[in-house]
């Protein structure tokens, strides 16, 4: 292929100055004097010390983190079990158990939340006006709604990114192991799992970079007493937006970025190393 | 290895928080609290301005994801491997933000003092507009517009076209083209017959995945649109938690808009298909 000239890159770097304006100017206004999100009064520090001594968002920041790890680590479990079991089954059952589990992933957010927190203001009602009611205790949506409503989209993440591993799979090698001597688990454990590594952390990744994004569902199913941040932000955006929002973000967004930079670096490491030792290992001629 | 066991528990799940919840939002849509009825669809006609207004934005916003996400992943995909990844990552990177926290931050760009009209004023592109029609703007509103609506929508989902396009074009054998070339192919015909052809499929998934959130989308309207502009996400939020009480017509609103989706995803891949039946022959 040809290839691109300056005009082509000319674009490309337009679309991504597109891309990370708005955090760009998220990050500046982090670090602005006044309460202005428009007008730069100076240099200031003051929106991070505030930050942390505002409970409201510090406990939002705790349920968003706390919501995607138990999620994304439920998700990782269920959904590597889930596809085991799935890869096991014939071609139709297969077939059409996977079209269930496409169906969070297609439908729109505010289906799902909608659905959702339907389906749990009817369990939460029932159980008040019976059980709940003779042992006096009396449930609501919180917590625990949203973690059920995120695991649920979390799951199929997981699912379709393992799928593709167990497909590749040798299913003589777990046999192999069995012959050897290694009984169930423990041969799942070092012979399968590994195989299967790649594919789970990838879709635990997602599940939670899912959960972290996520707004509509949460905002569904949270119910008043929780709110993550995207729903603190949101009805910030009713009366007036404080930089706090801005400092908490840019922090957010410095500690995504090194990560990001610590796990390619390790990448880029380990892809030179295996470049090495392969190079190492080719008889010369 | 052999154990479907390990799916009983997932699928009892699936029934209970993915089947069990639709089947309510089919039979709410049927029912008004005490009855079955029609009576929730037989008031549609007065959102039918909405139902209208939310398609069409959304598609707009589809139309620019496409014609600004293909030449993007068309031009990735020529760069070498290393940049390749890095701007994969880029592309990525905004998601994790949440995007309300980047919607929020198009408010301060926008806003009629904010900082695009700055910027406007100081290069006095303002007095310019004004010495050329004869006008008396002090700034341009493009805030609380559909125009900034779709400006959120195209911002937000942008990375979901370009990336199952720039995907399949990657894998498109470079062989392929190598042998088309030496058919005496120039580079707009391997574009036009074989590039083109080959990433319809990146195509119809981007559109599936912008699409479908454009269309349902309300925090966007609430944000850039300042409650102005009501596009159904906002008509169904306001039956569940908004003023406007009543989960039997959200119900039935939900339903008719995921109607309407499906058929119009049915149609677009019907016709996806087609294409790449022609590409065959």
């Amino acid at each position: 292929m040809k290839k691109n000239n300056f005009g082509n890159r000319l674009f490309l770097g337009l679309i991504f100055l597109f891309l990370y304006a708005p955090i760009f100017v998220l990050i500046v206004f982090s670090f602005n004097a006044t309460k202005s999100r428009t007008i730069w009064g100076g240099f200031s520090l003051q929106w991070y010390v505030r930050l942390f001594q505002d409970s409201a968002i510090l406990s939002a920041l705790q349920t968003t983190l706390l919501v995607s790890v138990l999620a994304s680590l439920i998700a990782m479990v269920a959904g590597t079990a889930a596809a085991i079991g799935f890869a096991a089954m014939k071609r139709r059952s297969r077939h059409m158990l996977m079209s269930v589990n496409n169906i969070p992933l297609t439908n729109a957010d505010i289906v799902t939340g909608v659905s959702l927190s339907l389906l749990f203001m009817l369990a939460i009602n029932a159980f008040n006006s019976s059980l709940g009611s003779a042992m006096n205790i009396t449930l609501a949506k919180g917590f625990g709604t949203m973690l059920i409503a995120h695991v649920t989209f979390d799951i199929p993440y997981v699912i379709l990114s393992v799928m593709p591993r167990l497909r590749q799979l040798d299913p003589h090698i777990y046999e192999a192991a069995q012959d050897l001597g290694a009984r169930g688990f423990y041969a799942f454990r070092k012979v399968i799992l590994p195989d299967l590594m790649p594919g789970i952390i990838n879709g635990t990744i997602i599940a939670f970079t899912m959960s972290v994004d996520d707004f509509v569902i949460s905002y569904f199913t949270a119910g008043n007493k929780v709110s993550t941040l995207a729903m603190e932000v949101y009805s910030m955006a009713r009366r007036r937006i404080s930089p706090e929002i801005n400092a908490i973000s840019t922090l957010l967004f410095v500690a995504v970025l090194a990560m990001l930079i610590i796990v390619n670096l390790r990448q880029a490491r380990q892809d030179s190393a295996a470049r090495h030792q392969r190079a190492a290992l080719t008889p010369k001629r | 290895m052999k154990n479907k066991g390990l799916a009983v528990p997932y699928v009892a799940w699936l029934a209970i928080f993915v089947v069990a919840p639709l089947i309510l939002v089919l039979i709410y849509a049927f029912h008004d609290g005490s009855r079955f009825t029609l009576d929730n669809f037989r008031v549609m006609g007065t959102y039918a301005a909405v139902f209208g207004r939310s398609f069409l934005l959304a598609a707009i916003a589809t139309l620019i994801c496409i014609l600004i996400g293909y030449p993007v992943a068309w031009f990735l995909a020529r760069e070498g491997a290393g940049m390749r990844r890095i701007a994969t990552i880029l592309i990525m990177l905004p998601m994790w933000m949440n995007f309300l926290l980047r919607t929020y931050s198009w408010m301060s760009i926008l806003e009629n003092t904010g900082l695009l009209n700055t910027l406007f004023q100081k290069i006095g592109l303002i007095s310019l507009v004004n010495g050329i029609f004869g006008t008396n703007y002090t700034y341009f509103s493009m805030i609380n517009t559909q125009g900034a609506i779709v400006l959120g929508m195209v911002y937000n989902y942008l990375p979901f076209m370009i990336l199952p396009i720039f995907t399949v074009i990657e894998k498109i054998d470079p062989r392929l083209i190598e042998a088309a070339q030496d058919l005496g192919a120039n580079s707009a015909v391997v574009f036009r017959k074989l590039i083109f052809p080959l990433s319809v499929p990146g195509i119809l998934s981007g559109v599936t995945m912008v699409f479908v959130p454009s269309v349902a989308t309300f925090a966007i309207s609430r944000l850039l649109g300042g409650g102005m502009v009501t596009l159904l996400g906002d008509l169904i939020e306001a039956q569940f938690l908004g003023g406007a009480y009543n989960p039997y017509l959200g119900s039935a609103i939900s339903l008719v808009m995921m109607v309407i989706v499906l058929v119009c995803m049915a149609v677009m891949n019907r016709f996806g298909e087609g294409e790449e039946e022609a590409m065959l022959l």
